[in-house]
């Protein structure tokens, strides 16, 4: 910022310069004289003046024409991004102001969702929401970890570029299609998995599925719809985001240190555990932050995977859930202004949450992250 | 200021240099065998692989088949995995200590977790593009729209020629707006800086946080209700943009970032000033990269339902108006197809699934074809261009040298 400070300093120190005494003026002329007399070095008699400190040039030129014009036009753009930028977050906060004033505190634990009759709140929609991205990130976290230390690590050459290339590629796979796939393939074939696991595994409360009268449930229509599949679909929508995060900080690993690790006798997965996953932690922590943000903001492979319902279910295996955008897909049509201003609620809060997760993941990242300019 | 130079230093490098040049020690008597390969595969190796693979299916059969009641491919994929990492183990450690097990072991399990993940990609696009394939062989698909076909009405009537319309329609405004936007303020931030900059990119850092559908929540309550009070193809393009531009702004920001900061400051020595260094320098150095966070930009742009959900509106007749009447798009089509219970509209909708998932892959092809390379990372052609340049350079300085020992007069009167 400090260049953009007006030149009109300059103008200044030449004018005091010019109404001085003409004792300097003399002395710079000597100096010159010497420098083009001679280019050898000369030792220079101590200059009898005390310097006077505005007669020194500005090392400050005006800007040309072109780059002041640049210069607005940069900042004019910065300033338009802002602006639609906050328009959207100044926007949600206003219209959400009345339903949160009408609502208060019990907004984020009341489970029931009608603005009409002035009993609604976000605590079941938001237990969906973070229980499907946490199914999406346990499932995800071991498979973007292994594939980002495989392609780090393991592939070389044109195998390697080609698997980089896939991963990108999944990155840019519509949600839509996930949720087809979900849909028509995944839904069917999971659940004999589900079943199993609620079988074997129904001690531990959440894989529980049961009936209304708390009798364990096994018939097959019991396990469609459920969180669990939504977060499988979602967990392979966030792969990519964060395999190429983890994938950047594990290639960033010293070279020095690898070969020190293999100098010293030990095998690949030695080198890894003592080099790489110690050098990329904050990578792994900042990828799974930055996927957890994307898989809470994800609307709509759930809405078409989920059915849903408005009280908390604990059985993830269990038909039914719901998520925060996927009840402001469902909602916003039939909605009523004070609806609307509910559903923005809903909306500010699911922003605030992804906000604050992007937020604290960027700068895990940025600190994991060294040189960011870097030198051709 | 000046410092004396030594004469002697500048003359003899040459004969330095000689020395200094990397040399091939003799072997001398020594006899040297064959090299040996390091990244070789053994034979060993394979067959352990292999041996565990087929085991571990044979016994995953045997368990599906008598002893457990499971059923599902997918079960009896997880269990064959699992046995197959049991026994994998089990035969390296026959012959390998605990590490060299760890050490195999893990890598297995590494390339499984690349496999399954790479393989449910490939999976899911495949079967998107087959479950679709009865829809594209129908020329009226990409020819018609659904005017006048109804929900029981065969892959013969209709089409979704408005949806691929509206979709190259809305990601046109959309990119219209984003990229000159998007570009114009990662220079701003790079290339001018200051509080402002700092200010400009936290808030676009935060705003890629933005879930979509919040994005199109946005548009539908402030320009749909307030302003136009309808949906159209401009209010979808519109969301689109607000999801878009933080992306767009943040790749090219992160693609003007890598451009080496010694060219810059050769172009300022130059006395180059600010805008010029940055239009004849920096974006000529990013083009590629910058090409290629454009159009991987649009291709989430394209592919994303949620803001469409809430502000085209759908619609089953050709419009070209973005700002009279709804306009769907081809994921918004897909989305609405397959929420009808009928066969022919369901494959409909993996159809036009499947043109939207081909529209992706050719611009993602695009993509890697122009880009997908930093600045300054030239392909081999051009750095073969680059090496004839500068052998040639090398002989025309060689000879103007020789013609100026040749001449004998002193170097300075001789350089312009």
């Amino acid at each position: 910022m400090s260049d953009l400070r007006p030149s009109r300093d300059d103008a200044v120190t030449d004018q005091l310069a010019g109404q001085d005494d003409g004792q300097h003026v003399t002395v710079f002329d000597e100096v010159a004289d010497v420098f083009l007399a001679d280019e050898v070095t000369q030792i220079v008699d101590e200059p009898r003046l005390e310097h006077p400190i505005e007669g020194a040039r500005s090392l400050k030129s005006k800007p040309s024409k072109a780059d002041s014009i640049f210069r607005t036009v940069a900042y004019a753009a910065g300033g338009v991004t802002v602006a639609i930028m906050l328009a959207v977050g100044l926007f949600l906060s206003i219209r959400a102001g009345s339903a949160l004033q009408v609502a208060g505190i019990g907004f984020l634990f009341e489970q029931q969702w009608n603005p009409e009759a002035g009993q609604f709140g976000i605590g079941a929609v938001l237990f969906g929401t973070v229980s499907i991205a946490m199914i999406a990130i346990t499932i995800s976290l071991p498979l973007s970890l292994g594939t980002s230390l495989l392609i780090s690590e393991v592939l070389r050459g044109r195998l390697k570029q080609w698997a980089i290339t896939l991963v990108d590629l999944m990155a840019a796979v519509p949600s839509v299609v996930f949720g087809l796939w979900g849909v028509f393939f995944l839904q069917e074939n999971i659940i004999p998995v589900s079943q199993w696991i609620s079988t074997y595994f129904a001690w531990i409360p959440i894989f529980a599925v049961t009936n209304a009268d708390g009798t364990p449930a096994t018939d097959a229509s019991a396990f469609t719809s459920s969180a669990f599949i939504a977060g499988l679909v979602v967990s392979l929508m966030i792969v990519p985001t964060q395999t190429s995060i983890m994938r950047e900080a594990f290639m960033q690993a010293p070279p020095g240190e690898r070969e020190a690790a293999y100098a010293l006798g030990s095998t690949r997965w030695g080198m890894i555990t003592a080099v790489v996953l110690p050098f990329g932690r904050g990578g792994i922590i900042g990828g799974t932050m930055l996927a957890l943000g994307r898989a809470l903001g994800e609307t709509i492979a759930i809405y078409m995977i989920i059915s849903p319902i408005f009280y908390i279910n604990w059985e993830v295996l269990k038909t039914g859930s719901n998520s925060i955008s996927a009840l402001i897909a469902l909602r916003y049509g039939e909605a009523s202004e004070f609806g609307l201003s509910a559903l923005m609620a809903a909306g500010l809060a699911l922003f605030l949450i992804t906000l604050v997760i992007n937020f604290s993941a960027s700068s895990i990242v940025a600190r994991s992250r060294s040189g960011a300019q870097t030198d051709g | 200021m000046s410092t004396t130079i030594d004469a002697p230093e500048l003359v003899e490098p040459a004969t330095e240099e000689a020395v200094r040049r990397t040399a091939i020690p003799d072997p001398g008597e020594t006899p040297t065998g064959p090299r040996r390969s390091l990244r070789g595969v053994r034979m060993d190796d394979v067959y352990a692989v292999v041996g565990a693979l087929a085991a571990a299916m044979a016994v995953a059969t045997l368990i599906f088949g008598w002893i457990a009641p499971l059923t599902g491919p997918i079960g009896w994929v997880i269990v064959a995995f699992v046995l197959f990492v049991l026994f994998y183990a089990l035969l390296v450690a026959v012959t390998a200590d605990g590490r060299e097990v760890l050490d195999r072991v893990m890598t297995v399990v590494l390339a499984s977790a690349g496999m399954i993940l790479l393989g449910a990609l490939v999976f899911v696009v495949l079967f998107v593009i087959t479950r679709g394939a009865d829809a594209l062989f129908h020329v009226n698909f990409f020819t018609q729209d659904m005017e006048f076909a109804g929900p029981l009405d065969g892959l013969d009537v209709g089409g979704v020629s408005h949806a691929i319309m509206g979709t190259l329609i809305q990601i046109g405004i959309a990119l219209s707006i984003t990229v000159p936007l998007g570009i114009l303020t990662a220079v701003f931030l790079n290339e001018v800086g200051g509080p402002f900059a700092r200010f400009v990119r936290t808030v676009t850092d935060a705003m890629t946080a933005l879930p979509s559908i919040i994005a199109g929540l946005f548009v539908y309550s402030a320009i749909i209700l307030l302003i136009t009070g309808q949906r159209s193809g401009f209010a979808a393009a519109m969301a689109i943009t607000v999801m878009m531009l933080p992306i767009v702004v943040r790749a090219a920001d992160v693609v003007l970032r890598l451009v080496a900061g010694n060219l810059r400051e050769a172009s300022y020595a130059l006395g180059a000033s600010k805008f010029r260094t940055v239009w004849h320098v920096v974006l000529p150095t990013a083009r590629s990269g910058l090409a290629t966070a454009v159009i991987l930009g649009t291709a989430r742009g394209i592919g994303e339902t949620s803001p469409v959900l809430l502000t085209s509106g759908v619609t089953a007749v050709m419009n070209l108006n973005p700002f009279e009447g709804p306009m769907i798009s081809l994921p918004l089509q897909v989305f609405d197809f397959v929420r009808s219970p009928e066969p022919n509209m369901i494959a409909r909708g993996f159809g036009a699934a499947a043109v939207l998932m081909l529209l992706v892959l050719a611009l993602f092809a695009i993509a890697r074809v122009i880009g997908g390379r930093g600045p300054g990372d030239l392909t081999p052609r051009q750095q073969r261009a680059v090496l004839r340049r500068s052998q040639n350079d090398a002989l025309r300085m060689d000879r103007a040298a020789r013609a100026r020992a040749l001449s004998a007069t002193p170097p300075q009167e001789d350089t312009p």
